[in-house]
């Protein structure tokens, strides 16, 4: 058996040798992805598969017709924080690109779009790779929740709204590959790991006071072999520039499903809304009028997915981009408190600031470990509903909290826009709300 | 990752489990009424813990607190996460019962940390009381006026020490005395006192708003004289080192106390969700805003709970792996203390006059909640603790 293991361990380095040879390398980098893309594309072809542009995407049974899962991991029965090596190699690589992000956040924030450098690094590092299975063209073999949790958790470290907005595609991949049906997977899974990958977001959100991702207004009504689908969601990232949506509506029989609803097709209109934060999201308003899609642009086909559970996975996301954005309030205000003088002494020598900074500190881990959990519990096929619920009440709360604190302990500099904790509070305030997005 | 207990524990933890279930929680509120009284239930019990910890190495109460040796590179659940995982789940029992049972006192956590083999061995059998806290000082014990005076092969002992948990019961208490009152806390050593050493004198024992069951004594000595050999440690004051060897004792020791929160905490939300049986219907999936207001108290107690159990476990778990954890001990002390107590007053107010009645355990569990956010250092002295390390301040600059 531990041979067995060991020969699995072996297999995920050299794959990883290789994903870093290809960052390293710019020819390596174009010869080694042509291959990739060369075998998604013969994978395809002998399949009979084409994507074609039509406006209303068809997904035919190809083939076995068996979708590609990634296994659960299995962890040893052993209580062990640790990230093992390939996930820290990960982590630094996504840090240095999150001190970029952190550099251009301000001004990305008044522009209301991420910056043409932050985007072509964030598609250098290819995280797709290390989500799609090994038979669909990437790296994977095993779930790796605990991996996507630290990817957005380190992205949102540079900035919540980016990595919100950024990892809205990587989430849709995350969605394919958990619940996709083997021709949704064999063609919209290659466009990811290709040069231009396509922009696409997930839309739970419905412009309702109180809002429930369990009680969805917008329907989905069975016509022959179509869905028509009508009703309305808000704060979807790139609502006016992604190619297609991953739109949750509610099916005759009172179940809630989710379906592939191109940008493009007739009775879809999209307009910006923008909102307090999440500026680089460029959030937007979908209006579905009698959308018609085949009958197999539901995510998973006919079965459709376990609902709930996917809510469960766009929570575990957003408790990362919390845990993510408060450790940064928490490290920047650890800096001011300790730089600005009043009485002639730092203002953190005072205990009325240091406790406000201590508080921060331990709901900050208690948030970070009640999501590990969770998370972990995912990736390793356990249940999880109670800990990801858990969890995101917890950071719910503890996030706000950690935002408006971090205002506070800046006092009139934290109220305007050349520091950044205003800018945190803003977009902390969507964790509670925001159900869109992210699927870790 | 994983966040899961290992299945290597569940043995210990389901001996708890009985222990709590059908020794202590039967007897709770008979020693919460009579104050004072010992429960003599326990010294079957103790017997058989003590048999027990010969064979494991100690699992059960202070006496484990001594380092494993870890290699290098292999993680490690060890002895730390047993005793943070038994305590828990003897304190869903009983805390005030589990702070009283014999053998299992703060002093042996504090022999088992600085005393030399032959004191170990010498010790083994005691169940040591722990005398820090002094009538005018209390967190801050480097200001401890007690004195000891080297007299021959003895030191002479003069002072009161106050909160002595077990101190009438026990059969040796871990005194902290100065050296030399000038130096500061470097000239400060601990001394094994046993019990019938002339000079040492039980004045009272306290009467407390919880944790009954648990005697706290007064001890005053007068001219108490202890054999030299009784000094824990090196008698040498190294003003370098110093109070690092005592301080010691509470890293380890921290996460126990944050585990008996996590046991007060579990019994109560469970007991809450039994009376609230018809109130509640919990999902885990609608909105917390969606729904009632008493089901999203349940939701926050839980989270709240298991955020506390969880840093509780990291920290046992950092000690188990020989890395330091003197930050996380004080993280998981903290969220463990103040989140308890919060959550059991919020259970009686939920449960309303049952809830305040002697028919049900929740009003006592609140009593005894509230002296877990202060015994083994305040919340205050927590988040002083936590503010320094992360700002990078020593305590003259933030007070």
């Amino acid at each position: 058996m531990s041979k067995k293991k060991e020969a699995k361990k072996t297999d995920f380095s050299s794959y990883f040798e290789f994903y870093n040879n290809l960052l390293d390398s710019k020819i390596g980098k174009t010869l080694q992805l042509r291959k990739l893309s060369e075998k998604i594309v013969y994978e395809g072809a002998k399949n009979g598969v084409k994507a074609g542009a039509a406006a209303t995407k068809v997904f035919q049974t190809f083939g076995s017709g068996k979708a590609k899962r990634l296994e659960p991991k299995k962890a040893k029965d052993l209580f062990d924080l640790n990230y093992n090596e390939e996930q820290l190699m990960i982590q630094e690589s996504i840090k240095q690109l999150a001190d970029k992000i952190r550099i251009h956040a301000e001004k990305d924030d008044y522009n209301g779009k991420i910056s043409e450098e932050i985007l072509r690094e964030y598609n250098e590092l290819q995280l797709a790779f290390m989500q799609i299975p090994e038979e669909l063209g990437g790296i994977m073999k095993e779930k790796s929740t605990t991996t996507q949790m630290m990817m957005v958790e380190t992205l949102a470290y540079g900035d919540l709204s980016q990595a919100f907005a950024l990892f809205s595609a990587n989430s849709v991949i995350n969605a394919i590959v958990q619940w996709g049906t083997d021709s949704q997977q064999q063609i919209l899974l290659k466009d990811f790991v290709e040069d231009n990958a396509p922009k696409a977001s997930i839309a739970i959100n419905e412009p309702t006071a109180l809002f429930s991702p369990q009680t969805l207004k917008t329907k989905a009504n069975k016509d022959g072999n179509q869905y028509i689908i009508t009703g309305e969601k808000n704060m979807v990232t790139f609502a006016e520039s992604a190619q297609y949506f991953l739109v949750a509506a509610q099916t005759e029989g009172g179940k809630n499903q989710l379906f592939f609803i191109d940008r493009t097709a007739d009775g879809v209109s999209t307009s910006a809304d923008v909102s307090m934060g999440l500026k680089t999201a460029e959030l937007g308003k979908i209006v579905l009028d009698n959308v018609r899609i085949d009958e197999s642009a539901m995510l998973g086909g006919s079965k459709g997915v376990n609902y709930q559970e996917f809510i469960n996975y766009s929570k575990l996301g957003w408790c990362s981009l919390a845990v993510g954005c408060s450790q940064a309030v928490l490290d920047y205000v650890i800096t001011y408190a300790n730089d600005r003088y009043a009485f002639g002494e730092p203002i953190s020598n005072r205990q009325a600031v240091a406790f406000m900074i201590a508080d921060i500190k331990i709901e900050l881990d208690s948030m970070r470990i009640l999501t590990q959990r969770a998370v972990a519990r995912a990736e390793q096929g356990l249940e999880f509903q109670k800990e990801a619920y858990l969890a995101h009440v917890l950071c719910s709360d503890k996030s706000m909290q950690i935002g408006t604190n971090g205002v506070q302990l800046l006092g009139g500099h934290g109220f305007i826009k050349d520091f950044p904790v205003e800018r945190w509070y803003r977009d902390l305030r969507a964790v509670a709300i925001c159900h869109n997005g992210l699927h870790l | 990752m994983n966040l899961e207990i290992p299945k290597k524990f569940k043995g210990i933890q389901g001996f708890a489990l009985t222990a709590a279930q059908s020794l202590f929680r039967p007897i709770s509120r008979k020693y919460d009424l009579a104050e004072h009284e010992y429960p003599k239930e326990l010294d079957l019990f103790a017997a058989g813990l003590n048999g027990m910890n010969e064979g494991s190495g100690g699992a059960v109460g202070g006496a484990s607190s001594k380092k494993e040796d870890v290699q290098s590179g292999e993680v490690k659940n060890g002895g730390n996460m047993a005793n943070c995982i038994n305590i828990q789940t003897m304190c869903y029992g009983d805390v005030g019962l589990l702070l009283t049972i014999p053998g299992q006192g703060l002093g042996n956590a504090a022999i088992s940390a600085v005393a030399n083999p032959e004191q170990l061995k010498r010790f083994s059998k005691s169940w040591a009381a722990m005398a820090i806290t002094e009538p005018n000082c209390g967190s801050d014990s480097s200001a401890i006026t007690t004195t000891a005076v080297k007299d021959g092969d003895h030191y002479i002992l003069n002072g009161e020490k106050i909160f002595v948990t077990s101190g009438e019961r026990c059969d040796c208490v871990v005194v902290w005395a100065t050296l030399d009152k000038a130096i500061g806390k470097a000239a400060i050593k601990s001394f094994v006192v046993e019990k019938g050493t002339p000079g040492m004198e039980i004045a009272r024992l306290e009467k407390k708003l919880g944790i009954k069951a648990s005697d706290t004594a007064a001890i005053v000595f007068t001219d108490c004289r202890v054999p030299a050999e009784n000094l824990l440690g090196s008698p040498e004051i190294d003003v370098k080192k110093g109070f690092g060897g005592v301080m010691e004792t509470f890293d380890n020791t921290r996460p126990f106390v944050a585990s008996m929160a996590n046991g007060v905490a579990e019994a109560t939300i469970e007991r809450t969700k039994e009376l609230l049986e018809d109130s509640i219907n919990l999902d885990y999936a609608t909105p917390i805003n969606n729904v009632k207001a008493v089901e999203a108290e349940i939701y926050r107690m839980e989270a709240e709970h298991e955020a506390a159990r969880l840093l509780t476990l990291k920290a046992a778990w950092l000690a188990d792996n020989r890395i330091p954890n003197s930050l996380e001990a004080s993280v998981c002390k903290a969220k463990a203390g103040r989140i308890t107590n919060n959550l059991t007053l919020k259970a009686v107010e939920l449960c309303s006059s049952l809830g305040y009645s002697y028919q049900e355990l929740l009003e006592k569990w609140a009593r005894d909640s509230k002296i877990l956010d202060i015994f083994e250092g305040t919340q205050q002295i927590q988040q002083l603790i936590i503010a320094r390390r992360i700002l990078g301040k020593s305590s003259a600059e933030l007070k």
